[in-house]
C-alpha cells in the first residue's frame, strides 16, 4: 500500500524541511519550509520577505493571541479545533488566545485533502514539534529579558514561567527579538510532552465551531453571495457518461418571470457530457423552468442498466478465478482446499447507498481580473483544482478555491465535480453564478456507494479453519477519480483501488489466506462510484465479518472465542511501530473488554440476540481497533429488526479531543445502524431510484439504539476515527439476528423480508 | 406586496406569492441561517416559525406569511435556552441541520415545558441529522426543559408563553 503512504506524506508535508521562528511586523510568525530554502537566509528575513512558501504557519500577534491556520476541511470533526489544541498544549498557550483561519487554496499550503480519517493522525507529529519549537524560542527570549537560564524556565498558560516570575507571551512578542532556525534533526530531537504533562489534549474542552452552528451565523458554500451574481440549476442527462444534448425547449419558462435562458454546457475536462444549466435572477425559479424545461438527448449507452444487471455480474466475476487481481496470498490456499475435509461458501452482497450530504452540492463561480473564484465547501482541492483548469482553460495559478463549512462531506466533496458546472456556467454567461442542486439532481449526480459481491470459501478439516479464499467485486472510486493512488497487485496482473479492498487484508492469523480484487466495470461505466464513509470497509467487512461467524457456528465454536483465538498477534499481524505497534493483539484486547462489558452469555429473552465484529479500519497502516457488539429484538412476524444496544470498545491510540472522538463514534454507529436497515437504492434504467426522504430513509431518532461506547486508555499513535466506527455495525447487526433466530442474512441492507424467507426456508427445510 | 414582520422588524416583498418562504428569507432578506435541505418539507433544516408554530419554510408560499409573525434562528438571538443546551451537549458536528433541530425543538417547550424521553422523540424524528448526533441532540433538548429556563423568545420584546 506504499500509494497511500505516499499520498499522506504529501498530505502531511513531510518532505525535508526547517521550522522557522522570527519576528515580522509586530508579530512571532512560525512556519516550516523546505530546508534547502532555509539554508539561504536567516529565518526572520526568510519569513519576512516571504521568499519561499511555508507549508503550515501560525503566529503569535503582540496581544498574546495565537493565530493558527487550518488547511483542513472543517465538516462536523470539529478538525481546527483538535489541531490547534495539539499546537497549544506543546506550546503551553492559554487556550482562551488561540484562534483558527480555514484557509484558500494557495500553493503555500501544501497538498490539501481531508478524508481517509487522516487528520490527526498525520499532523499529529509535526504540529506537536511546531509547538515544542515555538515553547523552545519563547523560553529562550523570555528568559534573556529577565535575565535568567532558559533551562530554568518552561511555559505555562500562555506565560514564560521564569525563576524571577512569569512573562506573557505578549510582552515577550513585543520585546524580544526572534531569529531561530530549526533544522529537522533538532526539530526531531525536541522534547515533546507524555500523556502525564498534557493539560489540553485529551482533556475536555469546547469545540470552537460549534457556537457559529447554533446561531445560524456558520457560513456554508450555499450562503456565499456575489454582487450582480445569477442562479442556476442543472438538468442533468439521462446517463453519467456519453449523453448528448440535441435539442433544447424551454417555451414552457419564457412567461416566468425572472427567467434568464439556458446554456449547454461545453465541457473540455468531459466532467459533464450531456448538461444543460438553467438560469434565473433566484434560485426557486430556476427551479421551477428546469421543471418545465424540456432536453431531447442522445443517451449514452448504460441508460438502460438496472441494479440487478450489476450484481449479477459482480456474483459472475467472484465465481470466475480469471477475474481481478490478487490482494492478499499468504501460504496456499489451494493447497488447503484440496486437503480439506469439508467447505463452507457464500456470497454477500450490498446495494446502492447515497451519501445524501444535507447541503445539496453547490458552487459560486465569478471570474475577477483575470482569476477565477470558486466557493464551495470541499474536502481534496488538489484533486479538484486540476480539473476545474482544465474545464476553464486555465492554468492553475488562476484559480482560487475559497474554503467554506461543509454541510456534510462523508465522502461526497472530496472530488469537487459539482464545482464545475457553476464555472463553466460563469464562463459561458460572463456572469457570477450561484449554481445548486435540488436534493434530488443532488442525489443523481451522486457518487454513489458502488453496489458489490463478495464471495467467500472455507476450507476446513477436522472443524478447523486452514484457509480462506475471498472475492471482492465493485466499482471503484479511485479508478476514476485518483488513479495515481492505485498500487501495483501482488501478481502484476494490474492495478487496483486500495480504498475497496482495505478490510479483506484482515488481522487474524491464517495460513493459508488469498484476497481477490476485482473492479466491476458495468458499475463503472453506469455510474461515478464514491468514497462513502469508510468506503470497501463498509461492504467488504460487512462480508467478512459476517462470514466468520459463518465458520464459527459450522465448525462448533463460540464466535467470540473464534475470533479470540485467530487474534494472535505473531508474524505480519504483530503490526509495526508506530501506527500499528501491538498489532492483532490490540484488537484481541478490544473484544476482550467487550465480552465483559457486554455481560456476554448472559440469557436473552426470545427471539434477541447479541452478535460481535472487529475491525481495523480505515487501513492496515492506520488501524482504529474496534470491537463492536449489537444487541437485537427479531420479529417472527413482520420480519422487523430492531436494534436494542451497540457497544463499542475502541482502542484509536492516544485521543486529542476525547469529545470530539465520541461524537464521530456516535455518528458512525447511527451511520452503521441506517446503513445496514434503513438506506438503500438501487439503479433503474441507468439513475438511481430514490433521490430524496419519500423514499430514501436514513435513520431519524425514533430509531436509535442506545450506545455504550468504551476507550481504551493508550499513549501510542493516535489513529483516524471518521469512519472506522461505522464498519462493525453491519456484520455485528447480522451476526445478533442469526443468534436471535437463525437467520443468516447475506444482504445489506437487511430487510424484513430477508428475515421471513429465511423464517420461511427454516420451517420447510 | 407581501407584508410580514421578520425577527420583529416588519417587511416587505413583491415576489410572486407561490415562492417558497425559504428563499425570501434566505435570499431576498439575506438571512441565511435557515437552510435548504430536502425542499419537500421531510428534512426540516429549514424550519422557522410563523406566529410560535414550526413550519418547513421550503414547502411554505409566501402568500401564507402575509401578515405572520415570522422568527428565523437569526432571531433567537443567542439568548434562547435551547441555543445553550446545544452548545452544553457540544451537539453540532457539521452543523447544517442545527438551525431547523434548534428551531423545532423550541417549539416543544413553549407547549410542553416538562417534556418526557418520549416526547422529545415523538417531536423531533421529523428532523434529520445527517450526521446523526441525535443522542446529543436528545440530550439538549432535556437539558434546556431541566433548566426549566421556557419562555417563547419573542423578537418584538414582549415575552409571552404560548397557550399549551
Amino acid at each position: 500500500m506504499t500509494s497511500i503512504k505516499q499520498a499522506r506524506y504529501q498530505s502531511a508535508n513531510v518532505s525535508r524541511r526547517n521550522f522557522l521562528i522570527g519576528s515580522v511586523g509586530a508579530s512571532v510568525m512560525m512556519a516550516f519550509a523546505p530546508s534547502a530554502l532555509a539554508a539561504t537566509a536567516t529565518a526572520q528575513q526568510s519569513l519576512a520577505d516571504k521568499v519561499f512558501s511555508p507549508t503550515i504557519w501560525f503566529e503569535i500577534d503582540a496581544t498574546g493571541k495565537v493565530l493558527i491556520n487550518i488547511a483542513k476541511a472543517e465538516m462536523g470533526q470539529h478538525v481546527g479545533t483538535a489541531l490547534a489544541r495539539i499546537i497549544a498544549d506543546e506550546l503551553g498557550a492559554d487556550w482562551e488566545q488561540m484562534e483558527i483561519r480555514h484557509v484558500d487554496t494557495d500553493p503555500k499550503w501544501g497538498y490539501m485533502i481531508t478524508g481517509g480519517s487522516w487528520s490527526i493522525f498525520t499532523s499529529y507529529k509535526p504540529l506537536s514539534q511546531a509547538g515544542a519549537a515555538g515553547r523552545m524560542a519563547l523560553i529562550e527570549a523570555g528568559a534573556e529579558l529577565a535575565g535568567v537560564e532558559a533551562s530554568d524556565c518552561d511555559t505555562e498558560g500562555g506565560c514564560v514561567v521564569t525563576p524571577k516570575g512569569r512573562l506573557q507571551f505578549s510582552e515577550i512578542v513585543q520585546k524580544g527579538h526572534f531569529n531561530r532556525n530549526f533544522s529537522q534533526e533538532e526539530m526531531a530531537k525536541l522534547p515533546l510532552k507524555s500523556k502525564s504533562a498534557h493539560k489540553l489534549i485529551g482533556k475536555d474542552f469546547k469545540a470552537l465551531d460549534i457556537p457559529a452552528k447554533t446561531n445560524g451565523s456558520a457560513k456554508y458554500g450555499i450562503d456565499v453571495e456575489i454582487d450582480g451574481m445569477i442562479y442556476a440549476r442543472p438538468i442533468l442527462p439521462p446517463t453519467r457518461y456519453r449523453s448528448k444534448v440535441v435539442s433544447v425547449n424551454d417555451s414552457g419558462a419564457k412567461s416566468l418571470p425572472g427567467y434568464l435562458g439556458f446554456e449547454i454546457l461545453e465541457d473540455p475536462s468531459d466532467t459533464l457530457q450531456g448538461w444543460v444549466s438553467v438560469l434565473a435572477r433566484d434560485y426557486p425559479t430556476a427551479i421551477k423552468a428546469a421543471d418545465v424545461i424540456s432536453v431531447n438527448y442522445q443517451a449514452g449507452s448504460r441508460a438502460d442498466i438496472n441494479e440487478q444487471q450489476i450484481l449479477s455480474e459482480g456474483e459472475r466475476q467472484v465465481n470466475e478465478t480469471s477475474e481481478g487481481v490478487l490482494f492478499v496470498d499468504e501460504g496456499n490456499v489451494d493447497r488447503a482446499k484440496q486437503d480439506a475435509s469439508n467447505h463452507l461458501s457464500a456470497i454477500y452482497r450490498t446495494n446502492t447507498a447515497l451519501h445524501f450530504a444535507l447541503e445539496p452540492m453547490n458552487t459560486t463561480a465569478e471570474l475577477k481580473q483575470g482569476i477565477w473564484h470558486i466557493h464551495a465547501g470541499n474536502q481534496w482541492q488538489s484533486l479538484t483544482l486540476p480539473v476545474l483548469a482544465k474545464a476553464l482553460q486555465v492554468d492553475e495559478d488562476r484559480i482560487v478555491m475559497h474554503q467554506y463549512y461543509l454541510g456534510g462531506g462523508f465522502g461526497r466533496r472530496l472530488y469537487g465535480d459539482y464545482m464545475i458546472p457553476a464555472a463553466l456556467t460563469a464562463k459561458q454567461t460572463g456572469k457570477p453564478v450561484k449554481l445548486i442542486f435540488t436534493r434530488a439532481d443532488d442525489s443523481r449526480f451522486d457518487q454513489v456507494r458502488s453496489p458489490s459481491v463478495s464471495g467467500f470459501e472455507a476450507s476446513l478439516n477436522d472443524n478447523a479453519l486452514t484457509g480462506l479464499n475471498t472475492a471482492h467485486s465493485s466499482g471503484w472510486p479511485t479508478l476514476d477519480m485518483a488513479p495515481g493512488f492505485m498500487p501495483e497487485s501482488l501478481d502484476k496482473k494490474g492495478k487496483f483501488d486500495p480504498f475497496s479492498a482495505s478490510g479483506a487484508d484482515h488481522w487474524y492469523s491464517m495460513p493459508n489466506h488469498r484476497a481477490r480484487v476485482i473492479n466491476n466495470t458495468l458499475a463503472q461505466e453506469t455510474f461515478l462510484p464514491g468514497w462513502l464513509r469508510s468506503v470497501g470497509q463498509g461492504w467488504i467487512v460487512w462480508g467478512l465479518e459476517s462470514f466468520i461467524d459463518e465458520i464459527a457456528h459450522k465448525t462448533g465454536r463460540d464466535p467470540i472465542e473464534f475470533r479470540l483465538s485467530m487474534l494472535d498477534g505473531k508474524g505480519k499481524q504483530a503490526g509495526k511501530a508506530p501506527e500499528s505497534v501491538g498489532g492483532a493483539l490490540r484488537l484481541k484486547n478490544t473484544l476482550d473488554v467487550l465480552k465483559q462489558r457486554i455481560g456476554y452469555g448472559n440469557k436473552l429473552p426470545i427471539n434477541e440476540g447479541v452478535g460481535v465484529a472487529v475491525t481495523a479500519g480505515q487501513e492496515r497502516t492506520m488501524p482504529a481497533w474496534i470491537a463492536t457488539a449489537a444487541h437485537v429484538h427479531v420479529n417472527r412476524q413482520t420480519g422487523k429488526i430492531t436494534v436494542k444496544k451497540i457497544t463499542m470498545v475502541v482502542d484509536a491510540g492516544l485521543i486529542v479531543h476525547p469529545d470530539g472522538a465520541l461524537a464521530q463514534l456516535e455518528g458512525s454507529a447511527f451511520w452503521g445502524v441506517s446503513l445496514a436497515l434503513n438506506e438503500f437504492t438501487e439503479f433503474e434504467k441507468g439513475q438511481v431510484k430514490d433521490v430524496n426522504l419519500n423514499s430514501y430513509l436514513p435513520l431519524r431518532m425514533n430509531e436509535i439504539p442506545e450506545l455504550d461506547i468504551h476507550f481504551v486508555e493508550s499513549e501510542e499513535v493516535p489513529t483516524g476515527l471518521g469512519e472506522p466506527g461505522v464498519i462493525g455495525i453491519g456484520p455485528a447487526i447480522g451476526n445478533a439476528v442469526y443468534q436471535a433466530v437463525g437467520v443468516r442474512l447475506r444482504d445489506l441492507p437487511m430487510k424484513a423480508q430477508h428475515v421471513l424467507n429465511g423464517l420461511t426456508a427454516e420451517v420447510t427445510s | 406586496m407581501i407584508e410580514f414582520r421578520l425577527n420583529g422588524k416588519l417587511v416587505k416583498t413583491a415576489a410572486s406569492k407561490d415562492t417558497p418562504l425559504l428563499w425570501i428569507i434566505r435570499d431576498e432578506f439575506k438571512l441565511k441561517g435557515t437552510k435548504f435541505g430536502c425542499g419537500i418539507a421531510m428534512c426540516g433544516a429549514c424550519t422557522v416559525h410563523v406566529d410560535g408554530n414550526a413550519i418547513r419554510s421550503c414547502s411554505y408560499p409566501l402568500e401564507l406569511a402575509q401578515g405572520a409573525e415570522i422568527t428565523t434562528i437569526e432571531g433567537l438571538n443567542n439568548t434562547h435556552p435551547m441555543q445553550k443546551a446545544w452548545v452544553e451537549e457540544q451537539v453540532p458536528q457539521c452543523g447544517y441541520c442545527q438551525s431547523g433541530q434548534i428551531m423545532q425543538a423550541a417549539t416543544l417547550l413553549s407547549y410542553n415545558p416538562n417534556p418526557s424521553d418520549e416526547d422529545i422523540v415523538n417531536h423531533m424524528s421529523s428532523n434529520l441529522c445527517r450526521c446523526m448526533a441525535y443522542k446529543r441532540i436528545h440530550k439538549a433538548v432535556k437539558r434546556a426543559a431541566n433548566d426549566n429556563a421556557v419562555a417563547v423568545y419573542d423578537p418584538a420584546g414582549h415575552q409571552d408563553s404560548l397557550e399549551a
